[in-house]
């Protein structure tokens, strides 16, 4: 701390705590202030670097050379501490032991796969509409952002049918053990051993169904483009970043097609408008808020200079709203044109389950685009908290049929 | 600034100036071609900004990656030999002048 005190004229400081209660409730003032702060700013909470505007969060993500993932892509330095559990072969690795397991994910979850998941997710999507509109009120929340893709995507991996409710749990242990060592994470990690041991078990290749897409993991290793023993840490991604980042884009989507009814008028009018607004959702509210970098050299950013083995912070939700950017950020608008937001990330890392968070979207909002008239927020919708994903834990609506 | 020039399927055409450095998808999608979707944002991992380029100019590319080679053979209309992904085609002068024709759907 001392050395950057003495560099203190040289470089914004906050004491803004990115993790506290105050800014996970309500991070958007957070982010003006450390955007207007500066390129890069110091974080004296915890001695870490942030990066809030998009051309720098954009920068960050694309240069893995410079901000490394194999050091932990949360605040734990894996070079100082030991990660709390076995790190990711994709998300937790740079070039060249990446390439060779992400390509393997790009081919399980490739556009051609995508084709043959499609009519199953539609009829699933389609079903589920009737279904919300038979009951009418419900929470989005329960209802339709976990319960639609718990409908798919645990039976299009081909895991068991007992134990699926360990999934989310799981999940979100594992976002908030990127954070720091807070309440959060503290007690995540904590009450995590049932739900990783289970995990643990759904990876092994008896526990996975023939057609799925964790038995492709498998059929990669039998065809020596992983070793064995690295396939089922490799099936634990799809576990660990294929359910709850999608619920939680649900989430985002509903409840901003709920906040903007002349969004939900043009998306009924437009069915066909629904994989933009599920996107313009994930923009809008960045399901995923952040990911930690770190740097692999020392470097100047913005005219900051950075040691080497710097943490830096990206606000990747931040970079979806920064008006050097964005043309009216802070409003949904699902006619915007979204390409170059970061909600999945950019550069090596960027989300591999991309194509099939959005086709989950795009079927799922497009069979209750048709069928639904109105939506509307019937209650006070409650704040999920975790240390890396923004979303709800409940928000009860009311929807109309046509 | 290199110009490139979009057919869309109902055989309109629009023609761009676009700075060299960045790819065509960016051009396209900065000058509001409604054909090249991008979802991506220009990583090679969506194929939503599929063109079909001009028979003649193709052979002068660089090779394409392998990935974008799979990415390809999950396009929403289909593959031919002249298919690319514009994310992956660069603005420079050499490319100056280049027809790509939009497919009917990217998703």
């Amino acid at each position: 701390m001392t050395q950057h005190g003495q560099l203190a004229s040289s470089h914004p400081i906050s004491s803004i705590d990115p993790f506290s209660p105050e800014f996970l409730a309500d991070p958007y003032p957070f982010h003006h202030e450390l955007r207007e702060a500066g390129a890069v700013v110091w974080l004296e909470r915890y001695s870490t670097w942030t990066v809030a505007r998009y051309d720098d969060v954009h920068r960050t993500l694309n240069d893995w050379q410079t901000f490394c993932s194999n050091r932990g892509v949360g605040m734990s330095d894996f070079a100082k501490e030991k990660p709390w559990r076995p790190p990711s072969l994709v998300l937790e690795k740079d070039p060249p032991d990446h390439d060779r397991t992400r390509s393997v994910l790009n081919k399980v979850l490739s556009p051609a796969v995508m084709k043959t998941l499609r009519e199953r997710f539609a009829r699933a999507a389609e079903a589920k509409a009737d279904e919300l509109i038979e009951i009418g009120e419900f929470d989005a929340i329960v209802e339709l952002a976990q319960g639609f893709p718990l409908s798919v995507f645990p039976d299009a991996v081909g895991m068991r049918k007992d134990g699926r409710e360990h999934l989310l749990p799981y999940a979100g242990a594992v976002f908030n053990a990127f954070g720091p060592d807070n309440d959060l994470r503290r007690n995540a990690i904590e009450r995590a051993a049932p739900h990783i041991s289970w995990i643990a078990e759904q990876c092994q290749r008896q526990n996975l169904a023939l057609d799925g897409l964790g038995a492709k993991i498998f059929a990669a290793a039998d065809a020596g483009e992983i070793a064995m023993e690295e396939a089922p840490v490799l099936v634990r991604s799809l576990l660990s970043a294929g359910l709850d980042t999608t619920v939680n884009g649900f989430g985002a989507a509903i409840f901003c097609l709920g906040r903007f009814p002349d969004q939900w008028a043009k998306l009924h009018a437009n069915p066909s408008l629904a994989r933009a607004a599920f996107e313009e959702g994930i923009r809008f509210e960045s399901p995923v808020q952040t990911f930690f970098r770190t740097t692999t050299k020392p470097v100047s950013l913005g005219g900051v200079q950075m040691d080497e083995g710097s943490k830096v912070l990206m606000l990747l939700a931040s970079a979806n709203r920064d008006p050097r950017k964005w043309e009216n950020p802070d409003s949904y608008d699902i006619e915007r044109r979204t390409s170059g937001h970061v909600g999945f990330g950019s550069g090596i890392h960027m989300c591999v389950g991309q194509l099939l968070a959005r086709l989950e979207g795009e079927v799922m909002l497009s069979a209750l685009a048709s069928k639904v008239r109105s939506i509307e927020i019937t209650g006070e919708p409650k704040r999920a908290f975790n240390n890396t994903l923004r979303g709800l834990e409940s928000l009860p609506v009311a929807i109309k049929a046509k | 600034m290199p110009n490139i020039t979009f057919l869309n399927p109902d055989g309109s055409r629009q023609t761009f100036d676009i700075a060299e450095g960045v790819s065509v998808m960016q051009g396209a999608v900065a000058n509001g071609v409604g054909g090249i979707v991008g979802e991506c944002g220009g990583n090679a991992m969506c194929a939503t900004c599929h063109v079909y380029v001009d028979g003649s100019q193709v052979a002068s590319f660089p090779p394409m990656s392998a990935n974008e080679d799979a990415l390809l053979d999950g396009t929403a209309n289909d593959r031919k030999p002249n298919s690319r992904l514009s994310c992956q085609i660069l603005v420079t002068e050499a490319v100056g002048g280049l027809v790509v024709e939009l497919p009917e759907r990217q998703i």
